[in-house]
């Protein structure tokens, strides 16, 4: 009788980078979408009022080009994360990811400065509804990736120091956000 | 590299009662959070399905008020969301948690724990969504408040259905038994992994679209069109519509191409042109990415050449690709059914499913082409029913076909065919009459409104003579729900009756070697869910098989035969 031939388990592999990078095309998707609506009703408006920003309503560049230029020392510490898990250095890794976070925390800050400063009121024209809907949005991000940071350094510094693929994994993700802040800032703060 | 996961799911439950609702609740067994998707997809199904019969019996004369004039918005909303989001894809996306895996080798589904997490974000959204549409909200409602609650419960549903593709994907791409490579998937699997990766495309940007409605209702202006009382038809219309719901029924190629194998027990050839056809159909994801219609232009032929080709060349990206793809798809499976294959009700679910989603491509391709004159008829309302039955035959067509994985027992093959008949019939009746009303220009359905239907409450009463059609497909609706209703009522019964019933365990489809590697294979099945026994363990299999082609199980057989 012949059977199927049987071989050892072998270990999974790269299931956490590729359901990251999955997640990370989701929200690509996502934000891609919702800005491609958002320039569509812009140029809708312009054809029509010959306005999109309600009256008043500065936009503060300061702090948005702060918080592009902060993406992309993010991205080179969650790099410099995967760089030292592959060397098995703790200490780098750790001081690594806890910065990440931390960077993540001072750009949800920066975001509700904007907030402040610009105070558009929620009630109102089609650009409020849009601009906190896709600014949300992304603090929400930004607030999952300085979770995912936190996890991603309490496993790692717990002893897990052969889990590298979340360390890579934690990268891609801040990787995304931070292409994906490229785009918001040129779709909100620049083109506005 | 392919591998496999090596983590074992949870052991199915020996307790009773509330250990054993705690189980179900919380368990990481990729064959039970499928069939919590099926079970609540069905009971999605069952009640919008009620609901199109209810609109449909209003329609056929228009003197009769079965139905208060105010809650038909309700209504539309509820039949539309309720048929497309609460019943076809987690039909669709239950049935593939469940045998995907098993399909790979795997021994579990890549993040189960977010597949279940999915399955209550979708189950806790599906309850809101009615709960708000019942109190004047959803699509075109009245009471801004249930609409912006329908609106967040929708984005639940969809965020809950996206959790449930990014596992499925994962697998396919992570979890395969050792020595299948992509080429050696199972059709069904790579459709899967096609649907997965054109829904993950698709649906967020109807999430995204609903989150820009949902806060514009929570602070409603009137200078906002987004707070608009048609915003979620505006803005969000496409996402309910062709050819986005067409997404969900790519599987239903994958799903006639694996029945039609074992009913054959023969290669299915050409299998990179099936796999590129099938993959074809999913390009018309690129649908959600315009966020609009993409049509041919009225008078299209006067056109110059650079307005033709303006149009020409989206239209044949979101319509043709996937019309193309589904008809390649549909004659390869069909052409090897020439060689008299053996008569298994699946593979019959398959055929008519498979025949109704590629006719659905094609009219979702008619209906976009200015000339033809549809937008806002119910020609679209019959494409839509169209696609979700095709889903529902292929659900039932995969319970009847898998089902002794999950359950250990086989539904009689004489009881199912006439079945899967009465289901494809019903479903003919019920779209197709709607389609030739659609060329009378009866007014189509309210929400979503493609294109001039956006009045059609006003215009439910119409002119002219069309009480025909609509009787025909109301009558189609009711035979589809009957044929439903049977379908559950002989699953229960031959999955949980007496095993002396004579609809139990069928001996016509039961394969009579004891002791035999196949034992467990009831439709001479050629991929690896079937070298595992019938129900599959937790672990799904005792040992990690070793894959040598796209076919293990017939080269086994070949072998077989080849020493005696």
């Amino acid at each position: 009788m012949h059977a199927l031939p049987a071989g050892p388990v072998p270990a999974p592999r790269r299931q956490l980078f590729v359901g990251t990078a999955l997640t990370c095309a989701g929200l690509a998707a996502l934000l891609g979408g919702m800005m491609a609506l958002y320039l569509r009703l812009r140029d809708q408006s312009l054809a029509a009022s010959g306005h999109w920003l309600p009256d008043g309503v500065e936009v503060p560049m300061v702090p948005a080009n702060v918080m592009l230029c902060a993406m992309l020392p993010i991205a080179i510490i969650s790099q410099w994360a995967v760089y030292s898990a592959k060397r098995d250095d703790r200490v780098h890794t750790g001081v690594a990811l806890w910065l990440v976070a931390l960077l993540g925390v001072a750009m949800i800050n920066a975001q509700v400065n904007i907030y402040e400063r610009m105070a558009v009121p929620a009630t109102g024209e089609t650009f409020n509804t849009m601009f906190y809907a896709l600014t949300g949005i992304m603090v929400a991000l930004f607030g999952a990736g300085a979770l995912f940071s936190a996890v991603t350094a309490f496993r790692y510094l717990g002893g897990r120091t052969a889990d590298r693929e979340l360390v890579t994994a934690h990268a891609l993700y801040w990787y995304f956000l931070s292409f994906a802040f490229a785009m918001l800032w040129f779709v909100i703060y620049v083109t506005k | 590299m392919t591998t496999i996961d090596t983590s074992a799911s949870s052991a199915p439950s020996a307790g009773t009662g509330l250990a054993c609702v705690g189980d179900w609740l919380t368990t990481t067994d990729h064959k039970r959070i499928g069939r919590l998707y099926l079970g609540g997809g069905g009971l999605g199904f069952l009640g919008a399905v009620v609901v199109a019969v209810l609109l449909g019996a209003e329609r056929i004369s228009t003197g009769s008020e079965l139905l208060n004039g105010n809650s038909l918005p309700q209504l539309f909303g509820f039949e539309r969301f309720g048929l497309t989001y609460l019943g076809l894809a987690p039909l669709i996306i239950g049935i593939a948690l469940a045998v995907v895996p098993l399909q790979l080798g795997a021994r579990s589904l890549a993040f189960p724990r977010l597949a279940l997490a999915g399955f209550w974000m979708w189950l806790v959204g599906a309850v809101l969504a009615v709960y708000s549409i019942l109190l004047n909200g959803g699509p075109n409602g009245g009471n801004t408040r249930f609409v912006e609650l329908f609106n967040m419960s929708a984005v639940l549903v969809i965020v809950g259905l996206i959790a449930a593709v990014v596992c499925l994907a994962t697998s396919i791409l992570t979890t395969r038994a050792p020595g299948m490579n992509m080429r050696r998937v199972p059709y069904f699997s790579w459709s899967v992994l096609i649907a997965s990766l054109a829904l993950l495309v698709a649906l967020p940007v109807v999430a995204g679209d609903l989150v820009f409605t949902w806060i514009a209702y929570r602070y409603p202006s009137t200078g906002n069109v987004l707070s608009a009382s048609t915003a979620i038809n505006d803005w969000v219309g496409f996402g309910f519509s062709q050819p986005t719901t067409l997404l969900f029924v790519v599987p239903v190629f994958g799903f006639f191409a694996e029945t039609a194998a074992s009913a054959t027990g023969r290669r299915l050839a050409p299998r990179g042109i099936l796999f590129t056809a099938i993959g074809l159909v999913g390009v018309a994801m690129f649908a959600s990415a315009v966020q609009a219609p993409v049509t041919l232009r009225p008078a299209f032929s006067a056109l110059d050449l650079g307005d033709k080709l303006a149009d020409l060349v989206p239209f044949a990206l979101v319509h043709g690709l996937p019309l193309l793809g589904a008809f390649v798809a549909f004659a390869l499976v069909a052409k090897n059914l020439a060689s008299r294959p053996a008569i298994q009700a699946p593979l019959f679910f398959g055929l008519f499913a498979a025949l109704l989603a590629l006719t659905a491509a094609a009219a979702s391709a008619l209906f976009h082409i200015g000339d033809a004159a549809l937008a806002g008829t119910t020609f679209e309302e019959g494409n839509w029913l169209m696609v979700v039955f095709s889903g529902a035959l292929v659900a039932m067509g995969a319970v009847a076909y898998w089902g002794p994985k999950w359950w250990g027992r086989t539904m009689p093959n004489k009881a199912l065919l006439p079945l899967a008949l009465l289901a494809f019939l019903g479903a003919e009746l019920a779209t197709l009459p709607l389609m030739i009303a659609g060329f009378a220009d009866q007014p189509g359905a309210i929400f979503p409104a493609i294109g001039t239907g956006s009045d059609a409450v006003v215009n439910f009463e119409y002119a002219g003579n069309p009480s025909l059609w609509n009787t025909v497909s109301t009558v189609g609706l009711a035979v589809v729900t009957l044929a439903v209703l049977a379908f559950v009522a002989l699953a229960v019964r031959s999955f949980r009756g007496d095993v002396n019933d004579p609809l139990v365990n069928d001996p016509l489809v039961n394969d009579p070697l004891v002791n035999d590697p196949l034992v467990n294979d009831p439709w001479n099945g050629q991929t690896l869910e079937w070298a595992t026994s019938s129900p599959a363990p937790g672990n799904n299999f005792a040992e990690v098989h070793i894959v040598a082609s796209a076919e293990p199980l017939l080269d086994l057989r070949v072998a077989e035969k080849s020493t005696r």
